[in-house]
């Protein structure tokens, strides 16, 4: 399980629909106008680093103008091994975004659990994933009972629950940016869901400390020719945080621009469910 | 039971006899006993019957084995006495005892009590530890409260000390811990040496180390055997055997005899013989009880007492899931660590994934079955595999399907795998119970290897460390663990969760106890010491630590064992670690396997024997050895240095494994372990002490006696508090009305605190090993204080209650006060937390010690019969002595808590230092005497009158007796209370009452003297 952590050969994204711009939803000031250009040239970006950059197979998904937050896809679906959880997304505006994503993920051959449960709300933005065991952030989105149906869905790992008060999600502070290498904010309601985290786990995991928390939210791969891989904020956006990224040494870093759909709440571990599925078998 | 009266010479010369005569009960045993040697164990060892094959069979064989073994066993200490040959015969545990008791009773020209006196306190204090556990468990009781009260009591200053302070703390008490070890092992040399008559430290000590050194050797073939035979020591009388029906964890049943009151080690370790496991110590044996809860037998404890009226069935089970079990040394051990998780994947316990439960499978199908098959192997037949809860087609499938890619695998390597993948399971090793959190909403409780885990259905919610936690304990149905304070917080706060009912709760917490002793303690930087104090202080986990049994282990040098395999019978013969396993030979299923399983005589032969006996093990073992070496040239290229290598080793690995396997002390391994004598000789104080503490466990009789010499009138009540099982305890409490202040000695009994099995509460101070010391130097302080207190309370009876509280650091810090204050005669005033301890150590080894008090004038002699028994077991071995009970004839002195009164009337003091005889559950109180007056001189007698009156459970015989000394008269009361009555009485409490209620009904005397004999196995034996 260790071994294979941040290995991925596919990864599923979504196209932006044009009503992202107005109708999407976001927790923060709704005068901020978002640019659909911008948006576009955003994907544009995010697909060709994983595609050409770094050789994964990428799967474009339609956008459907019915769902503004389509984009999104980290939400409907948690992918961990070979099972795929469709999930049933916090916010009902969002609950058919399930439907494309299931099919699609269906079609790479993983097995699909879908939370069918009514009173069960997940967002995927909650879920960590540290190669060892899920941390599940308990917000507006995501219940507890969201976070039963995923440990029985992935039993093998322990799925601790960490409160999520002041965010939107809790990758909206958080990512792992390494193997056992845990990319957090300073805010302080960040440390303290850190060191929640800490403490619910048997592991130990080393901290990665960015002033901005929206900066650590980050991308982690490992690749069979690339390596450790880490896709970051760009210093123009977080000139402070991107220094701290810089100084990882053995990563290969590729700052990726992401400006637009944070204005959404959108972060860059948002926009693409990543897979692995070994040839082989 | 006790007999006050200062007979100690003719105790010492003839042990057995007098305890014999002392003992009518007994004597019946006696009897008995000599009919069937076995049965009587160690003790009868003592004697000089030689093993006597009958009655029992386990017994019998036990004791045959032990012969046999330890002649073929060289006594490091083979330059000690007779005795000491004696005591090689004798189980360790006897040995132990019979150090104590007929050691000193023989070697009574030895003056030295302290020694033995120390040893026995520690063992003491590691029994009532023990007995706290047990009592935390079974009935949870007083032990644990009176930890709590002395907590309390020994001050705030503690408690909050603790909490913070602790950790500066921890280094002195270490300091104290070695000095008292050393002490203790001096002592121990001494009690051994007593028959030299020398009481001398140092040299003492290397014959001690000696000593022990054979004694674990011994005991570890031998232990085993004692610990059976030592609960039927007490059978003397009558050996009921009773067929245990163990499951295995490949479904089979394992029938097993063994004497009804044969403590679970006995069974546990048979169980392990016949599976020929050498690293046992992850591994328990299961039943279930009433209310269908699994629980795990207590190996300190009778079987009997523990299943109460469940079947005789049990399930051998994994404990201890090792985190890391290719750490593991022996193949044959992850073989069992891979069947018990297949059924724990199996039934759900252990949940996992689909494509978890598929490469599980594969890999227990290569195990099982070799290398994919398409001829042989369908899915029909797969299907008698059992992988998953609910199996799917689908599953089976994928099962082939990845089977197919193992091929090449050994079964070993294929458990190896399996183990590599379980291990990742997030509910692997995580023991589950069902509570309730503060607000009644249910959760449930996973007890792991790294501290407490809080699930909310199947979210953790929260984690416990053990290093964050700062004590666990439970009252009633409530568990409580109090949480360190964290960084930003000034208080520790607790966490109680609700139980379903009192049982579980102790349930909970005995596994937390367990858990944290065994996996906390493994901590790199905390060597085997940390262990050790933390044993000492609050330890119930009898069994070695994790880190102690991966040292074991590390000493294992034998072939790898042969074993089937349930379903293939093929063999696994990978050595540990072994590259070194040839594919072609074992790979292949049906050829290998008939090849070394039938072809092999050596294999057979040799599982018969370690399975069979130890003994014979040891005695044939090297053949054995030969043989597999030869195996292992052939077949793995083994060279001859590995051929060489594992001759060589092969006494130590008897030593660790073959002796010390029966028990899993740590102190035996440490001693191995451990080059250095200081170590040793703590390992094995604390061994003798857990071997004592067995023993007395087993419901040997503890007397306490409370003598007063006063100088005008004199109370003595005894009280007698049975333990669980039907121990009578006879309490003395002398008060004497004397003008002055007299000196009170009073002596705690050990064996009253571990008796308290009546417990509803707990606590246990989970700490990290520095933690541990910390704990243990508050404990010793608060022991100190106590004891200063002490003397002017001497008096008073609740210090009895608090036995149970004192640490064996603390007793062992006593003790050798107490010693000191021997020397002296009278003055030293010894808490009387302290003063037990030593009496018990006097009722052991201490024996020896006390040989010097038995020169002097002993004016008491108490029930010595029960302790004459206990002594006959170690001299003559008496079988059915064994127990504890039965110190010695030996009259001791007491080393009691003088007053400081006591001081200034040193002459006297000395005089007439009581010698009490102590058994080893004997623990006598006594106040300071200004005596001399009051026994010195034996004035006219006025009058006498006994009065008996009865109640439920105590009978109470009142012996008036007024005398004129010098025209003083002096009137000397006798109370005499036996308290019957089984495990649910608090004895501690019954005791204490007597006490208290003989202080009032004579406000004008003084208690001088509390004996109390605890006889728990006598009464269980008349069953």
């Amino acid at each position: 399980m260790q071994a294979d952590f941040g290995r991925f050969t596919h990864a599923v994204i979504r196209a932006a629909p044009d009503s992202l711009a107005a109708q999407a939803l976001r927790s923060g000031p709704a005068e901020l106008q978002v640019d659909m250009e911008a948006v576009r040239r955003e994907e544009e970006q995010y697909v060709s680093v994983l595609e050409k950059t770094l050789g994964l197979r990428v799967v474009r998904l339609e956008a459907d103008e019915e769902l503004p937050d389509c984009v999104f896809v980290e939400d409907p679906a948690v992918v961990c091994g070979n099972t795929a959880l469709i999930t049933r997304p916090g916010a009902p505006s969002r609950r058919k975004e399930t439907e494309a994503l299931k099919t699609a993920l269906a079609n790479l051959d993983l097995n699909i659990v879908e939370m069918t449960d009514e009173s069960a709300t997940l967002d995927g933005g909650d879920v960590l994933f540290t190669g060892r065991e899920f941390f599940v952030g308990l917000s507006k989105r995501t219940n507890r009972r969201g976070a039963e149906i995923l440990a029985d869905t992935f039993q093998d790992y322990a799925v601790s629950t960490v409160p999520v008060l002041d965010t939107l999600h809790l990758k909206s502070f958080c990512s792992m940016a390494g193997p056992g290498l845990i990319a957090i904010g300073s805010s302080e309601a960040a440390q303290k869901a850190l060191k929640t985290m800490q403490q619910m786990s048997d592991h130990k995991y080393d901290k990665l400390t960015v002033p901005d928390d929206l900066a650590a939210n980050c991308i982690y791969m490992n690749l069979p020719d690339k390596g450790h891989v880490l896709l970051h904020c760009t210093p123009e956006a977080f000139p402070e945080s991107a220094k701290v990224f810089e100084k990882l040494k053995d990563h290969m870093l590729i700052p990726v621009h992401n400006d637009e759909k944070r204005k959404v709440d959108g972060c860059l571990t948002c926009c693409s469910v990543l897979i692995n599925k070994p040839s082989k078998v | 039971m006790t007999t006050e009266v200062g007979s100690e010479p003719e105790v010492k010369k003839e042990p057995e006899k007098s305890s014999e005569e002392a003992q009518a009960e007994q004597q019946q045993q006696l009897a008995e006993q000599p009919a069937e040697p076995s049965e009587s164990e160690p003790s009868a060892a003592a004697e000089p019957q030689p093993t006597p094959t009958d009655s029992t069979k386990p017994d019998n064989t036990d004791q045959q084995e032990n012969a046999e073994a330890e002649p073929s066993s060289p006594p490091p200490s083979s330059g000690q006495k007779k005795e000491k040959g004696i005591s090689r015969f004798l189980p360790p545990w006897l040995k132990r005892q019979k150090s104590h008791s007929q050691v000193e009773p023989k070697e009574s020209s030895s003056p030295t009590d302290t020694p033995n006196q120390t040893l026995t306190e520690k063992q003491e204090e590691e029994e009532k530890e023990e007995e706290e556990a047990e009592a935390a468990e079974e009935q949870v009781g007083k032990a644990p409260e009176e930890a709590e009260k002395r907590q309390e009591e020994a001050g705030p200053k503690e408690e909050g000390e603790a909490v913070s302070p602790v950790v500066e703390q921890p280094a002195e008490t270490k300091e104290v811990k070695a000095e008292v070890k050393e002490e203790v092992k001096a002592e121990e040399v001494q009690a051994e040496n007593n028959s030299v008559g020398s009481v001398e430290t140092q040299p003492a000590k290397e014959e001690k180390e000696g000593t022990s050194a054979e004694k674990k050797g011994e005991k570890g073939g031998e232990e085993v055997q004692e610990s059976s035979v030592l609960s039927p020591l007490k059978l003397g009388k009558k050996m009921k055997i009773v067929v245990c029906h163990v499951t295995l964890l490949d479904g089979t049943q394992f029938p097993c005899e063994v004497e009804k009151r044969a403590k679970g080690q006995y069974l546990f370790f048979k169980v392990c013989e016949h599976l020929n496991l050498l690293e046992k110590d992850y591994f328990g044996l299961s039943f279930k009880d009433n209310a269908d809860q699994r629980c795990w037998l207590d190996p300190t404890k009778e079987i009997k007492r523990q299943i109460r009226n469940s079947q005789w069935q049990f399930a051998f089970n994994v404990k201890f899931y090792p985190p890391d079990p290719s750490q593991l040394t022996e193949d044959i051990t992850r073989y069992l660590l891979c069947l018990q998780l297949r059924q724990d994947v199996s039934s759900g316990r252990l949940p996992c994934s689909f494509v978890t439960h598929a490469l599980l499978g594969s890999y227990t199908l290569q195990a099982e079955l070799g290398d994919y098959d398409p001829e042989e192997q369908r899915l029909d037949s797969i299907a008698d595999f059992q992988f998953a809860p609910s199996q799917t087609k689908e599953l089976e499938e994928k099962v082939v399907e990845l089977h197919k890619s193992h091929r090449g695998m050994t079964p070993a390597q294929a458990d190896v795998q399996f183990l590599e993948n379980a291990k990742k399971l997030s509910m692997y090793g995580v023991d589950l119970h069902h509570a309730k959190d503060s607000e009644g909403v249910d959760i449930m409780l996973g007890v792991c290897a790294n501290g407490l885990l809080i699930y909310k259905d199947r979210l953790r919610i929260n984690r416990f460390a053990w290093p964050k936690i700062l004590k666990i304990s439970y009252k009633r149905s409530n568990f409580y663990i109090k949480i360190r304070p964290g960084e930003a917080e000034q208080f520790e706060s607790t966490v109680g969760f609700k139980l379903p009912n009192h049982r579980a709760a102790k349930r909970v917490w005995k596994v937390c106890v367990e858990h944290h002793t065994f996996f906390r303690l493994t901590n790199p930087e905390q060597p085997t010491k940390s262990k050790f104090l933390t044993l000492g202080s609050k330890f119930r986990y009898s069994g070695r630590t994790q880190a102690q049994t991966r040292q074991a282990s590390t000493l294992i040098d034998r072939p790898a064992p042969y074993f089937e395999r349930t379903s293939s019978k093929r063999i696994s013969r990978s050595l540990d670690g072994a590259p070194v396993i040839s594919v072609s030979d074992h790979g292949h299923m049906l050829d290998s396997a008939r090849t070394p399983g039938s072809g092999e005589n050596g294999h057979d032969p040799a599982l018969e024997l370690s399975s069979d006996s130890k003994s014979k093990l040891r005695v044939q073992g090297e053949n054995i050895y030969v043989r597999h070496s030869n195996l292992m040239l052939e077949d793995l290229d083994k060279t001859q240095e590995d051929v060489l290598k594992h001759q060589a080793s092969i006494s130590e690995l008897k030593r660790s494994f073959m002796e010390a396997a029966p028990e899993p002390r740590p102190s035996q391994w440490e001693k191995r372990l451990t080059g250095s004598p200081a170590t040793g000789l703590r390992l094995q104080a604390q061994g003798s002490a857990e071997d004592k503490l067995n023993s007395e466990i087993n419901g040997q009789p503890e007397v306490i006696e409370v003598v007063e010499e006063t100088v005008v009138i004199e109370e003595v009540v005894k009280a007698a508090k049975p333990k669980s099982s039907a121990p009578e305890v006879s309490v003395t409490v002398a008060s004497s009305a004397t003008e002055e202040v007299p000196e009170v000695k009073e002596e705690e009994e050990k064996s009253a605190s571990s008796d308290s099995e009546s417990e509803e509460e707990a606590e246990f101070h989970p700490q990290s090993p520095s933690d541990s010391a910390h704990h243990i130097q508050e404990e010793p302080e608060e022991e100190q204080e106590q004891s200063q207190k002490a003397p002017p309370t001497n008096a008073e009876p609740q210090q009895d209650a608090e036995p149970e509280t004192t640490d064996k650091v603390e007793a062992v810090v006593n003790q050798q006060k107490e010693e000191d204050e021997k020397t002296p005669g009278e003055e030293t005033v010894v808490a009387p937390e302290d003063a037990p301890n030593g009496h018990h150590v006097q009722d052991g080894e201490e024996a020896l010690t006390s040989l010097g008090a038995v020169a002097e004038e002993e004016e008491e002699l108490e029930p010595c019969v029960v302790n004459g028994d206990a002594s006959h077991a170690e001299t003559e071995r008496v079988p059915q002595v064994i127990c504890c009970s039965e110190p010695p004839v030996v009259k001791t002195e007491m080393v009691t808590i003088s007053d400081t009164f006591a001081a200034q009337k040193t002459e006297i003091a000395t005089k007439e230092v009581p010698i009490v005889h102590t058994e080893t559950k004997t623990i006598t109180y006594e106040a300071a005497q200004l005596d001399g007056t009051g026994d010195g001189e034996p004035g006219v007698l006025m009058t006498a009158q006994t009065i008996t009156s009865e109640s439920l459970c105590t009978t109470t015989t009142t012996h008036i007796t007024k005398t004129l000394k010098g025209g003083l008269s002096e009137t000397r009361i006798e109370k005499r209370i036996v308290i019957t009555g089984d495990s649910d009485i608090d004895h501690d409490q019954a005791l204490a009452q007597a006490i208290k209620e003989a202080k009032e009904q004579h406000p004008d005397m003084s208690v001088t003297r509390v004996v109390v004999h605890k006889e728990t196995e006598l009464a269980e034996d008349d069953d």
